[in-house]
This record gives C-alpha cells, sequence and structure tokens, in this order.
C-alpha cells in the first residue's frame, strides 16, 4: 500500500527518525505502543524504494534500520522469569527519542513561522567594515590555500635539522594562545609573519597545526589578494 | 532636555544594529535609563497607533526600526535580493541549539538523528550560531550557541523571549 508513495517523500525527510515519525502519524498508531513489525516493516520498504533509486542513503538510516530489527527481535523474546524487576520495554529509548525529536521538530516550524529579519521584515542594511586595503579584494581563503603555502615555506626551510633532539617544549595551546594573543594586539598577522623565523621545524609545524585549529574553530580567518599573494590572518568577528 | 523624544527617534533611526538603552544613556549625559526607557515606549506606541510601513521594535537586547508586515515583496525588489532562507534541516539544528545551548555537536546529532556537520557550519557562516568554547570534559568538545545576530534575525528581545519548547511527556513506566 505504501508502493506509491515513496517517491514524492524520500527527499523530504530530515532523517531516519523523521521517516519513523512520518511512519507513526501516517498508520496513526500509538507512538507509546508503536507496532513495531508493521512499522519495521515499512521502514525497510522505504529503505529500499531508496537503495533502487540509487539515492544517496546516508548511513544513519541504516543505523536506525538495525536498532528496529533489534527491538523487533527482543520483542518477541518471552520475559525473562528470573529478573524480579520489571523488564523496560524495549522500545522505550526509542519513544523517548522520537518526542524529543518531535518537539524540536515542531519548535523549528515555531521558528519558521516568526517574523524573520530578510524574509518578512527588514531593517537598515548593516553597513560592513570592509578594513581590506584599497585596490586590493581580499578573498577569504581555506585550508587547501594554507597547506599550499605551508608546503613552500618548509621547502624553502633548511634541512639540517633532521637530526636535531627538540629540547623545546612547545604545546598547541600555548601556541594557539599565542596567535590569539597577538592578533588582538595587532589586528592583522600574515602567514609569513607566523613561519618566518619561527626557528625548529617542530615549532614551525606546531604554529601551522594552531592556525588550522583556529580556522576549523572559526577563530581566525585567512584572506588572499590573489592566489600565490601574501596570506592574512585576522580574527573572525563575532 | 526638551527634545528627548526626536534625538531618540534618530539614534534608532541611523543605527544599523539595535541600540541598547546602555548606549543611548551613554550619549544622553545626564537623562537617565527609566526617562529613555519610558520616552521609547511612547516611541512604540506612537509607530503602533499610525500604522505605517515601519514600526520601532525592541529587539536583541535594544531598539530597531523595522518594516511591517507583508512588505516583503516590495523590499527585495528594490534590493534585488532573495529572500534569507532556512531549509527545514538547518532549521531543526538552529532549533537544538537555541534550545539547548551550551551545546555539543553530538547531543544535536542524538536529537536530529543524522550529521549535522555541513549545517552547522552554515549556521556559523550565516552568524546565528557560534562557538562558547569547550566542555571540560575528556576530549574537550566544542560547545555551541546562539548569537546576538540569531535574536536579530528571529525578532527576538532575548533569549527567554523563545517561545516554550513543548515538554514531550516522559514515559509513565
Amino acid at each position: 500500500m505504501t508502493d506509491s508513495t515513496y517517491e514524492i517523500k524520500l527527499d523530504v525527510f530530515e532523517g531516519p527518525l523523521d521517516l519513523l515519525l512520518y511512519l507513526i502519524r501516517k498508520n496513526e498508531v500509538d507512538i507509546y505502543d508503536i507496532p513495531i513489525a508493521l512499522i519495521t516493516r515499512q521502514y525497510m520498504e522505504y529503505i529500499d524504494a531508496m537503495k533502487s533509486l540509487n539515492l544517496d542513503l546516508a548511513g544513519e538510516y541504516l543505523v536506525l534500520a538495525a536498532t528496529l530489527t533489534h527491538i523487533k527481535s527482543r520483542m518477541l523474546l518471552p520475559p525473562s522469569e528470573e529478573e524480579e524487576e520489571e523488564e523496560e520495554d524495549p522500545r522505550q529509548e526509542l519513544v523517548r527519542q522520537l518526542l524529543e525529536y518531535e518537539a524540536f521538530k515542531e519548535a523549528a516550524l515555531g521558528l519558521d513561522r516568526m517574523k524573520i529579519l530578510g524574509r518578512d521584515v527588514f531593517s537598515r542594511d548593516h553597513i560592513f567594515d570592509d578594513s581590506g586595503e584599497e585596490g586590493e579584494t581580499l578573498r577569504e581563503i581555506g585550508i587547501f590555500e594554507l597547506v599550499e603555502a605551508f608546503r613552500r615555506v618548509t621547502l624553502g626551510a633548511d634541512q639540517h635539522d633532521i637530526m636535531e633532539i627538540d629540547v623545546e617544549k612547545i604545546s598547541l595551546s600555548e601556541r594557539i594562545n599565542d596567535i590569539v594573543d597577538e592578533l588582538e594586539k595587532r589586528g592583522e598577522l600574515t602567514f609569513s609573519d607566523l613561519l618566518g623565523e619561527t626557528g625548529s621545524r617542530k615549532r614551525l609545524i606546531y604554529t601551522f597545526l594552531a592556525i588550522l585549529e583556529l580556522m576549523k574553530l572559526r577563530i581566525i580567518r585567512a584572506y588572499q589578494a590573489v592566489p600565490y599573494g601574501v596570506i592574512r590572518i585576522r580574527l573572525a568577528e563575532e | 532636555m526638551d527634545n528627548l523624544k526626536a534625538v531618540i527617534e534618530a539614534l534608532v533611526f541611523v543605527s544599523d544594529t539595535p541600540v541598547t538603552l546602555a548606549v543611548m544613556e551613554k550619549i544622553l549625559e545626564g537623562v537617565s535609563r527609566k526617562e529613555i526607557s519610558s520616552t521609547l515606549d511612547e516611541l512604540m506606541g506612537e509607530y503602533e497607533r499610525r500604522p505605517g510601513g515601519v514600526f520601532l521594535k525592541e529587539i536583541a537586547g535594544g531598539y530597531q526600526f523595522r518594516t511591517g508586515e507583508a512588505l516583503a515583496p516590495w523590499i527585495l525588489k528594490l534590493k534585488g535580493q532573495k529572500p534569507m532562507d532556512l531549509t527545514p534541516a538547518a532549521m531543526e539544528t538552529l532549533a537544538v541549539v537555541a534550545y539547548r545551548q551550551p551545546v555539543m555537536k553530538s547531543e544535536i546529532e542524538k536529537v536530529r538523528g543524522v550529521d549535522v556537520s555541513g549545517i552547522l557550519r552554515g549556521l556559523m557562516e550565516k552568524k546565528l550560531v557560534r562557538i562558547m568554547g569547550r566542555k571540560n570534559v575528556p576530549g574537550r568538545p566544542i560547545i555551541y550557541g546562539t548569537t546576538g545576530r540569531f535574536l536579530e534575525v528571529f525578532g527576538l528581545k532575548a533569549l527567554s523571549d523563545l517561545p516554550t519548547l513543548r515538554e514531550f511527556k516522559e514515559l509513565e513506566e
């Protein structure tokens, strides 16, 4: 009976919980007493349909499929008589998760109903303070450009320290703090400011790792005017 | 100050972000916060009664002029912009961050049942979500929260202004 309904609904689900919730609501069954065999079967049908359509099936769908099958098998087991205390319904954790998800799904719809700036209502535009130098527009760059730049720096670095025994103790979080402090003081640093005169190879690598970590955390951003140009690093604004 | 109302109205008018009472208090030396606040209330009432294309609203801990409802099509045409758009997946993720903050990525993923890395990045790019720090547990996971911009975009005075999350009934057993 579900055959005709797959195609239209497939891309509408926000994830496995959403699909499961949809099936429960569609079958109008009690969420506190899910007919697990029925719902599992229908869930599997959807999964198969997605597979046959070669849709990129997120791994999470399969995880929930396994969970459902597991619950189903546990429901088939006769209740153990040895245990004194009442056994927990195998569906309980899943039900809790579904209800929680549903509450947030509702909250999301609530947010969507608000008067959203830039969609329903408008205010004076933010005037972006573009502090880039005149004449050159800075483009934000990502990890790849940084790695490329790092490769160029290390190529230039002398190789004599291959056998060097590191006595210097460097920690990543220390380098991270140093870089942030320096940026707060100076506003902007170039990539070569940071890596240029850093001495040991180890220090070089830690500095680079610190930059990557800070970029990942979106604490700093890197900009470049032209490819292979000077890389400028700034603190990301709030 | 006999032109207090005019000064306050002008301050809010020229500002591109919500103007807080604290900022106005600093500018209007000698005028009490209470007086500023009641003047703003009066102004808000005037705009509500008018009612025109612009309203004075309390947003993100400050005051801001906002356009009225149902004017979006014309404004978007003027600006040549597409309306701000958040996908349902982004809205869900944002809802979890807003109601559960400070929250770890793994907690959001537990609620939504899917990976949220990409969506979280997108929300940070839109400046609706930010990193609040790291949680002091093994692995020091990053914790996320909403920004002031989030309040601005959703027209909220403060986080406490969010509608309450429907309490999901705990299982009785």
